[in-house]
């Protein structure tokens, strides 16, 4: 289906990146927010907060992040669309709720502005360091899906994009921004209504007697009710049956661990995102993601410019890891050059995707700023001697 | 829904057959995990009659708990219930009842998941005045983990974290309630089944932010460590201690190790819920271009 038209800001607009993605919300027919302040994502939930009224829903500023990530589940289950919006600091601790929302496979968004850390560091400063954080940060073992957007109409386009992903795969999906992109201000395109494909909930077509709240689907992916319409639910972070019950055994927690990690790992190309850009035959490949993306592509110029063989991979979607395609790029390359802003994150997930078949290069960054071109020009320089 | 209890609840002719609260108990989830002597029990057995006698459609009631012994109430009950993360009952519920506002949502937990842990929560819950009723049961201690000390262990009281006796001051929860702004605040014990049942029916109808503190035993865990008993030794004590107050100031509810229970309805006040209050300014600040959220609570 596509958008209510209630909720799009259908034209040109010279925006920030927050500012897009809270329209990218709406876009997708978000209708409840839970939030608490946090710099640099802030401006996201004053923008939901004043937009809001005219459009018909509830912003709600709770009493710390614990409470946003978990009043947002509850809205979810109460039928609603519903993110929650924040930094570090915050994403920290929502890390119990984000482990719940996976474990009871509730589509909820979160979208990550972020700053440089660890602890309170450097609030108004960009960073790419929360990548490893959103997908292990809670106990256990689960899956959940991020997308990077480099640009403002990427952070409308992606944020659409996470509630439809929401939807489908029923885990929780991060809209990777960092500070930069917050806060940079481009043209941002907002196309009509009946061009924005909006993924529906899956709502179930049982009937209360024959529905069974975690009963899969053929894509793994169970259908879902609505709180108030007879189903009689019961949900709970215990390890559980089909029937929603704890089922505290080792049987019962290999079937549900199992299926949910399975329902990401094996979606195949549906989870797969990679933007590439003259990989075919090239010695050197860059492999960035989010606003590094950009700089990166000045340095990957660069190199060309002075004869290098260099192709871009970017990655939209980061989880699930793309491992399967960055294997075929090794297979094919000389070398790997990966810049974040970080000290090796995701660089990381590309040497255990190429397996040692070829050098992966990092050029870190501690953050609170982007690179300078030139380090990455001369990672790929080096890279490819 | 159809609610097969009795079939599975063991050969006919069990006295507990014909039990009223069946119909609203996940029938093949009993029997229970609570210990012989609990109170948890006979509060569900409240709030089940409250809810036959207060609510015509279960459909549109939802119960949801936190973690821990009181924490498993909401996987009992059969209506859309969640058990979710340790203290945070509160903000999922609140969630729930604004995404859903036809709703009524019922939040059953223990005191340290509600008033430890989720302490924040529950204060600015009641600030809000969100549409959402609070049942605490109060056991004066961890029962799931073993006994240790709760913010409500009187002072004195042993714990397994406390183990030479408590000597903090415990909170007292219908002071924190009334003074945080909830519209209805009452306490009683297990031993007062038909004044809880009343109460429990009673806040059911109401709109706001409803707090009832429930004094329960905990034989195995809480009792036995003190030397105070069995459950129904305990039950004695609350019918020799109790004196009835309606309109209590709460500021002179304390508990203690010995001394006077108050026990009544302490604060009954109308204050606009948080939705009622955004949808009135909202309509003031936008007038016909607002839209309003939500619409008109179902008369049960």
């Amino acid at each position: 289906m596509t958008a209510d038209p209630l909720g799009v800001l259908t034209g040109v607009h010279f925006i920030d990146g927050d500012h897009a993605a809270c329209e990218g919300a709406l876009a997708a027919g978000c209708r409840f927010v839970a939030g608490y302040p946090i710099t640099p994502s802030t401006e996201i939930v004053e923008r939901f907060a004043s937009r809001i009224p005219l459009v018909g829903g509830v912003f709600i500023q709770m009493e710390d992040e614990l409470a946003a990530s978990i009043a947002v589940q509850g809205a979810i289950w109460g039928g609603q669309k519903s993110m929650t919006v924040t930094s570090g600091p915050g994403l920290s601790l929502m890390m119990e709720h984000i482990g719940l929302a996976a474990f009871t496979e509730v589509p909820l968004v979160i979208i990550d502005v972020q700053r440089g850390g660890p602890s309170t560091g450097l609030p108004t400063l960009p960073a790419q360091a929360d990548m490893m954080q959103v997908k292990w940060g809670s106990h256990g073992d689960y899956e959940i899906i991020a997308l990077c957007p480099s640009s403002p109409q990427e952070c409308f386009d992606l944020t659409v994009r996470a509630f439809n992903l929401a939807e489908q795969w029923r885990t929780p999906v991060f809209v990777m921004m960092d500070e930069v992109v917050g806060h940079m201000t481009e043209r941002v395109q907002i196309p009509a209504p009946e061009a924005i494909e909006v993924v529906e909930r899956r709502w179930t077509g049982l009937k209360p007697g024959d529905y069974r709240p975690f009963q899969p689907a053929e894509d793994l992916v169970p259908d879902m009710v609505r709180v108030g319409d007879g189903y009689r639910i019961h949900v709970t972070g215990l390890t559980h049956d089909e029937r929603g019950y704890p089922a505290m055994n080792p049987a019962a927690q290999d079937k549900l661990v199992r299926r949910l990690a399975t329902k990401i790992r094996d979606a195949g190309d549906a989870l797969v995102d990679v933007r590439e850009e003259a990989c075919e035959d090239a010695d050197v490949i860059v492999v960035s993601y989010g606003i590094t993306s950009r700089v990166a592509q000045a340095a990957v110029e660069q190199a060309r410019a002075q004869g290098v063989r260099v192709g871009h991979a970017r990655l939209v979607i980061a989880w699930p890891f793309p491992s399967q395609r960055m294997a075929e790029l090794a297979a094919r390359t000389k070398a790997f050059v990966v810049p974040e802003l970080n000290l090796g994150q995701m660089s990381r997930e590309v040497e255990r995707a190429v397996a040692g078949r070829v050098p992966v290069r990092l050029i870190d960054h501690a953050g609170g700023t982007v690179h300078e071109p030139d380090r990455i020009l001369a990672g790929i320089l080096e890279a490819a001697r | 829904m159809s609610t097969d209890t009795l079939d599975t609840l063991g050969p006919e002719g069990l006295p507990h057959m014909d039990n009223p609260s069946l119909p609203y108990l996940r029938g093949e989830r009993i029997p229970h995990i609570w210990c012989p002597g609990c109170g948890i029990g006979t509060t569900v057995n409240c709030f089940t009659r409250a809810l036959g006698e207060a609510v015509s459609d279960l459909d549109k009631v939802a119960i949801v708990s936190g973690i821990g012994c009181t924490g498993r109430v909401a996987g009992y009950m059969n209506l859309d219930s969640f058990h979710t993360t340790h203290g945070r009952a509160i903000p999922f519920a609140a969630g729930l009842k604004l995404a859903r506002p036809e709703m009524k949502v019922v939040v059953y937990s223990g005191d340290g998941d509600l008033f430890a842990i989720g302490g924040n929560h529950f204060v600015h819950a009641a600030r809000r005045n969100m549409d959402l009723m609070v049942v605490c049961v109060n056991n004066f201690t961890y029962g799931m983990t073993g006994g240790q000390l709760a913010p409500t262990t009187p002072e004195g009281a042993s714990q397994t974290t406390m183990p030479f006796g408590n000597f903090e001051k415990p909170m007292s929860l219908p002071f924190l309630a009334d003074a945080a702004g909830a519209s209805f605040v009452a306490r009683w014990t297990v031993f007062h089944v038909r004044q809880l049942t009343r109460t429990l029916r009673e806040a059911l109808g109401k709109q706001g932010f409803r707090f009832i503190e429930i004094l329960a035993p905990c034989p195995t865990l809480f009792l036995r460590r003190n030397r105070l008993g069995d459950g129904v030794d305990m039950v004695r004590v609350y019918k020799e201690r109790s004196k009835i107050r309606d309109g209590a100031d709460t500021k002179d509810v304390d508990l203690g190790m010995d001394g006077d229970i108050i026990v009544g309805k302490f604060v009954d006040r109308e204050r606009p819920t948080w939705l009622q209050s955004m949808n009135a300014h909202y309509q003031q600040v936008f007038g016909e271009r607002y839209r309003p959220w939500g619409g008109v609570r179902e008369q049960d």
